[in-house]
């Protein structure tokens, strides 16, 4: 059967280019870098050549680099290690309310240790609203943290008039810029942005490895004690083949960026333009202008089914996308992202992803447009909700539109 | 995730539809945790002839509304209501836990139908 992976935003096959670079770092050249003899020696310079790559991607200082064991850690790093570093200065934090659950439950952590979270709301685009991000600084904000990108939706934010807000009111400023390194550009320093965190195994490197930027002179408690690795910034023994393959990923992320963009943007506008065409009664998502959208993603709901079984469907025809359904999330309530976003809950169950990389062809995109009409078809016959006679809900909690805030 | 049974039920959906002029109509459900289930009954002599079911819902909902089908055409009414969600989630060989509350209302559905049939024909 064919396989297609249009789940690129979950995660991504490691590049050859990568893998080749990084297995010498399992065998001959398996030192620990901070080690003073030969094997140690052997590889540090490796571990110093992947902060350069890294730090290129964003443009700063390989020094401003620390390798990490993933997203979620840098997340938790740049939230609770500013929380405590700054406690004498106040205790409150700005963040949304469509964050990834690394920042989001981190924030949640922080309000149960009392420190004040606000959440801002979003537009039904997914959209801040600036003016309310200004408005909620006060003299004891602490802390702005806002998504470059959003892995639901794949919105991209306004992080540069963002940076000039935080840096007006001389406040922190931190972004998660997990899903839109190696998609878009990305500049720490043009936006103004103190910490900025990403993940090597969304641009092509192996799970297991991350990295956070800390501008020089950000005063930051460190998660996780014990050695002096990374200049007392992060303890543990670094993974060496994984920071290797990262370097190379994002030196190659910085090449290709602007032809992947145009690559992989093409793909997912013909799939989003046939799904429009092939299919009745969706909603798209996110963002109506495709230009303030990550380039690979695509959501749309599609009315009266539920996204799990429509998920189960593609996987028989060897189709590889998310959900933003119940189901599929191991709670009983849909993605909070369609929450803040106020999508009707029935939509909300159907959300559904499609992530495109640069291993996708035309050809993929082809067959998802040809298995997905009747798909889609064939739940909705099955449904008690589609071609109901009575227009009205069958109770109000089918209309309920679950918010966070 | 899955076991074979649930696939194959998910997959060949058996008793699709609505029945007119039903003798019994139940649903349950609830759209926020994303699963619906109507389902429509036949009924000659106390026994239930025919069962069709629509769904709203997930891969077990689906796969728990056509087993429940299956197991209830045939049966008399009192034995109908002996089924119960974790019989059908049994004759399916077993549902991930997470989908045994959220998921599993199959039977739920069938009884609801079987009491409007017995109010319509009390």
């Amino acid at each position: 059967m064919k396989k297609i992976y249009l789940d690129n935003n979950a995660t991504m096959p490691v590049k050859p280019e990568v893998l080749e670079a990084l297995l010498p770092f399992y065998r001959e050249q398996f030192g620990n870098p901070s080690s003073l003899h030969w094997a140690g020696r052997m590889v540090s310079g490796a571990v110093e050549k992947a902060r350069e790559q890294v730090a290129a991607l964003i443009n700063c200082s390989p020094a401003e680099i620390v390798f990490l064991s993933c997203g979620s850690e840098g997340d938790n790093f740049a939230i609770k290690g500013t929380a405590d570093a700054l406690k004498d200065k106040g205790n409150h934090i700005i963040t949304t309310s469509v964050e990834h659950p690394a920042v989001m439950e981190t924030c949640e952590f922080l309000e149960r240790n009392g420190y004040d979270v606000t959440y801002l709301k979003v537009d039904e685009d997914g959209m801040l609203n600036l003016a309310d991000l200004e408005a909620a600084i006060t003299d004891k904000t602490i802390l702005i943290s806002v998504m470059w990108a959003n892995n639901e939706t794949g919105n991209i934010y306004p992080i540069e008039e963002i940076g000039k807000i935080a840096k007006k009111h001389q406040v922190r400023f931190h972004t998660d810029a997990v899903q839109a390194a190696g998609k878009i550009p990305v500049d720490v320093q043009k936006a103004n942005v103190d910490l900025a965190v990403i993940s090597g195994h969304k641009l092509g490197a192996p799970k297991g490895v991350g990295a956070i930027y800390i501008r020089r002179g950000t005063r930051l408690t460190r998660l996780m004690h014990g050695g002096h690795q990374e200049r007392n910034r992060r303890a543990g023994t670094h993974n060496v083949a994984g920071i290797v393959g990262m370097g190379v990923a994002c030196e190659l992320a910085l090449q290709n960026l602007e032809e992947n963009y145009t690559y992989v943007r093409k793909l997912r506008d013909k799939l989003e333009s046939g799904i429009k065409e092939l299919v009745p009664e969706i909603k798209l998502n996110g963002h109506p202008n495709p230009d303030l959208r990550l380039p690979n993603t695509l959501n749309i709901s599609f009315a009266y089914i539920e996204g799990e079984a429509l998920l189960l469907h593609f996987d028989l025809k060897g189709i590889a996308a998310s959900s933003g359904s119940a189901c599929t999330s191991g709670s009983l309530e849909p993605s909070h992202v369609m929450g803040a976003m106020c999508v009707e809950v029935i939509l909300a169950h159907s959300s559904t992803r499609f992530s495109l990389g640069t291993d996708n062809t035309a050809e993929d995109i082809d067959f998802v447009l040809q298995e997905l009409p009747p798909i889609v078809q064939r739940l909705r016959e099955m449904s008690p909700l589609y071609n109901r006679d009575e227009l009205t809900p069958l109770s109000c909690d089918e209309c309920r539109i679950i918010r966070r805030i | 995730m899955y076991t074979d049974k649930v696939m194959d039920h998910f997959s060949n959906p058996r008793n699709v539809g609505e029945i007119e002029n039903a003798d019994g109509v139940g649903e349950v459900g609830n759209a926020s945790c994303g699963d619906i289930m109507k389902i429509y009954l036949r009924v000659e002599d106390n026994v239930i002839q025919d069962v069709k079911f629509k769904t709203f819902g997930c891969g077990a909902a689906i796969a728990t509304s056509s087993m429940v089908t299956e197991m209830a055409i045939g049966k008399t009414i009192d034995e109908a209501l002996v089924l119960t969600n974790q019989t059908v989630a049994e004759a399916l060989d077993g549902l991930p836990p997470a989908k045994m509350h959220c998921s599993n209302l199959a039977a739920d559905a069938l009884h609801e139908a079987i009491k409007n049939y017995k109010e319509h024909n009390a």
